[in-house]
């Protein structure tokens, strides 16, 4: 349940305010406590910051702030913050004896929303329910703001589109707020002129700095100490060491570029350069003494999976098909295992020139790098044959390979990150059963945060940026906590959600991405061939209305209807839903769909 | 009698304050003290004992490295320091302080002294806490 702050009982708050208190010193411990119950909070003590982490994801949403402590033996006090700040986006306060200011400064740098100085004074805690509150209102105009941009993107892909998802979106939303905000926004004809849009201060929700990461790590994608950095940065996570390269590929990436990446229109490069600053201080932080056996171990399989990946993969793959619903749901295609299956043959042999859907898994940067090259085969590894589970591992990456690699890289991605990341178990095959479950609060909030990302990227580029854009897990160490769960819970617990939010335009950000995802595969699709991906608004729009070839994922697997492949695949976002719709499309795009969504929202 | 009692524990308790071994921390945790936990200054107080022994080896074994590692030293100190504010141990912190600063100038000789002016406050004031509390307890008796 929220917090009392959504609660019905309003007045109440912020009585029952749910509070975990994080601190080995077990005196202050006690002392917090009491002094929170005689606030009237609801108070839930841990004196180990991996406990606390894991009490954090097994009762997502259970709490509404966080009380940390900074000195703490089992883990930096800044690094739960960031952990906490991440995944969750709860509010953290932290604590500390020393009042010094770096110290305090370097609270609020990693996002501590205040630091209090022990000894603790009870009126000092009588107030921290400010937090809560400003965080609620922040997110609130946050969604607005980016929904507004959503809808202005929307409008842009053409007014059909539009007209359908807005008379969809009138039976889907989960929020009748979102609809008055698209309506009357749809009304004031605002839509050309982003800086019109009711913008809110620029807050790094999670799902924003999940593409912030994603457009860094593919920015270091290029650089040659990416694979080892990024499955340092990934498996922060877990803590392992830090390549000292990563610093220097910091160095080289610059706030233009990433927002470039990251194309969310109404972002600056300004609050991506101080974003990248931030980014680059926590970073800074993370151990960095050159302990590879955890992050090699994951690196090497990266690598393995990279080079030769198809062998790995295709174990994978049957692990990946072992998976529950998760696994389809990332194929976006169906939740339904078997449907991924057969569709992963057909997909190879289809034409999937085109699609370049690779998911964008933080470890595994060195293969999604290659993946936009379909030229290269193998290239693409880990996505592709994840999800080709029962697939040859030896998918010829050639063409199509390649592209179906990438396409399934959506699913894959996902499930190679929680391999490697998952507790730090860098074991592939154990990441697949490691499917995302994320937690239905994160999840849902990933939903409505997903930025709009306007995909045009160059070729070479595609389908690793859309995919990646895609999903909104972008750093590792978010997507990979989240994606630890155990999926089963968590994927079943995302759908519901998602019928109600990734679906209904509204919801921008996960239909926005679908959208441009799917708008690039569509192309390539059409195109048929590796050639690179123009643009892929307008025509793969038109191509889908058309209904032309234009199916959907779900569609094609469901119907096992792969000799549409190219075009159908991964045609999965919410226009493309109501143009399946549209065209006859016989299974529910709700239950379709939301799997994928879902999956590709918190696996990646 | 009891009266007799209660003017020694609250005499005893000023002393306390007044010495200086004790600072407004120790208030608020007689504030919290309720009916729901009429004991709960003393189980504080015990939990702090109790916890920060073990801090207190480590500190003796760190010192007793060769080359001292200061900033491991700093470390724990720094820990107990903030264990030592749950209680108002005021003296106790002082040579914290103190202990850090020389911590910081890589002085091992003057850790080392300040570390026994630590455990003999913490020694002290436990001393004191238990007669108090032990006299305390009679008086609600």
């Amino acid at each position: 349940m929220e917090g009392s702050f959504s609660s019905p009982r309003t007045d109440s708050f912020p009585a029952g305010l749910r509070v975990l208190v994080v601190d080995d010193d077990l005196a202050w411990l006690r002392i917090l406590e009491k002094m929170l119950k005689k606030c009237s909070y609801e108070v839930t003590t841990c004196c180990l910051a991996r406990e606390a982490l894991d009490l954090l994801r097994e009762r997502k949403d259970g709490f509404d702030i966080v009380i940390s402590d900074v000195n703490m033996p089992d883990m930096d006090g800044f690094r739960l913050l960031e952990h906490v700040g991440l995944e969750m986006d709860l509010p953290v306060i932290m604590m500390s004896v020393d009042g010094e200011t770096s110290r305090v400064m370097r609270g609020v740098q990693h996002g501590a929303c205040d630091y209090l100085l022990k000894p603790i004074r009870m009126k000092e805690l009588r107030n921290i329910w400010q937090h809560v509150f400003r965080k609620r209102i922040h997110e609130v105009r946050d969604i607005e703001g980016q929904e507004c941009m959503e809808e202005i993107q929307m409008m842009r892909h053409g007014s059909e589109l539009s007209d359908e998802w807005h008379s969809f979106s009138g039976g889907e939303l989960n929020s009748g707020k979102k609809r008055k905000d698209f309506e009357s926004k749809h009304d004031d004809k605002d839509f050309g002129d982003p800086s019109s849009s009711k913008k809110a201060r620029v807050v790094w929700t999670v799902d924003l700095h999940q593409k912030f990461v994603r457009a860094v790590n593919q920015i270091g994608f290029d650089s040659e100490f990416t694979k080892t950095c990024f499955f340092d940065v990934v498996c922060s996570y877990h803590e392992t060491e830090f390549s000292d390269d990563f610093h220097l590929y910091l160095a080289e990436v610059g706030p233009k570029k990433i927002l470039d990446l990251m194309s969310v229109p109404w972002l600056t490069r300004e609050n991506v350069a101080s974003h990248l600053q931030k980014y680059r201080l926590y970073l800074s932080r993370l151990p960095k003494d050159n302990d590879l056996k955890a992050a090699f171990g994951v690196i090497k399989q990266s690598d393995l999976s990279s080079q030769d990946s198809h062998g790995s993969l295709g174990l994978q793959n049957s692990l990946n098909t072992q998976q529950t619903d998760a696994a389809s749901g990332i194929y976006g295609i169906s939740g339904n295992k078997p449907i991924t299956q057969n569709a992963n043959p057909k997909f190879c042999e289809g034409d999937l020139k085109g699609i370049v859907s690779v998911p964008l898994i933080e470890s595994k940067k060195a293969t999604i790098h290659d993946i936009p090259d379909p030229p290269k085969a193998s290239s693409s590894r880990t996505g592709p044959n994840h999800t080709f589970g029962p697939l040859e591992p030896d998918v010829k990456y050639g063409r199509f390979d390649s592209p179906v690699g990438k396409q399934y890289s959506w699913c894959d991605v996902p499930q190679i990150q929680f391999k490697q990341e998952h507790k730090v178990n860098l074991q592939i095959d154990n990441g697949f059963n490691h499917l995302p479950s994320v937690s239905s609060r994160p999840f849902t909030r990933e939903r409505e945060k997903l930025g709009y990302m306007d995909i045009k990227p160059p070729y070479t580029k595609c389908s690793n940026q859309q995919i990646r854009q895609a999903i909104p897990i972008g750093s590792g160490a978010n997507s990979f906590h989240v994606q630890s769960e155990s999926h089963a819970t968590s994927y079943q617990a995302a759908e519901p959600t998602l019928s109600t939010t990734t679906w209904s335009m509204k919801n921008h950000g996960l239909s926005q991405i679908f959208i441009n995802n799917m708008e690039a595969a569509q192309r390539n699709l059409i195109l048929g061939s590796n050639s690179g991906f123009a643009s892929v608004d307008g025509d793969l729009l038109a191509c889908l209305l058309q209904g032309d070839r234009c199916t959907t994922n779900v569609e094609l697997l469901n119907k096992e209807s792969l000799n549409h492949n190219s075009q159908d695949l991964f045609v999965e976002t919410p226009a493309y839903v109501y143009d399946a719709q549209r065209f006859d499309y016989e299974y529910p795009l709700e239950t379709m769909e939301y799997p994928v969504i879902d999956q590709g929202l918190f696996i990646v | 009698m009891d009266r007799n009692l209660q003017r020694q524990v609250a005499s005893m308790r000023k002393a306390l304050f007044d010495q200086g071994y004790l600072d407004e921390q120790f208030i608020q945790l007689e504030d919290l003290q309720d009916d729901a936990n009429p004991n709960f200054v003393e189980e504080i107080v015990t939990l702090f004992y109790t916890d920060s022994a073990k801090l207190i080896r480590n500190i003796e074994n760190a010192l007793e490295n060769n080359p001292t590692d200061f900033e491991r030293l700093d470390d724990y100190m720094h820990q107990f320091k903030s264990r030592s504010s749950s209680i108002g141990a005021k003296k106790v912190k002082t040579e914290c302080t103190q202990f850090r600063e020389y911590c910081n100038a890589g002085n091992a000789e003057g850790c080392t002294r300040t570390f026994q002016q630590v455990k003999q406050e913490l020694a002290t004031l436990k001393r004191k806490l238990e007669t108090y509390f032990e006299i305390a307890r009679q008086t609600c008796t």
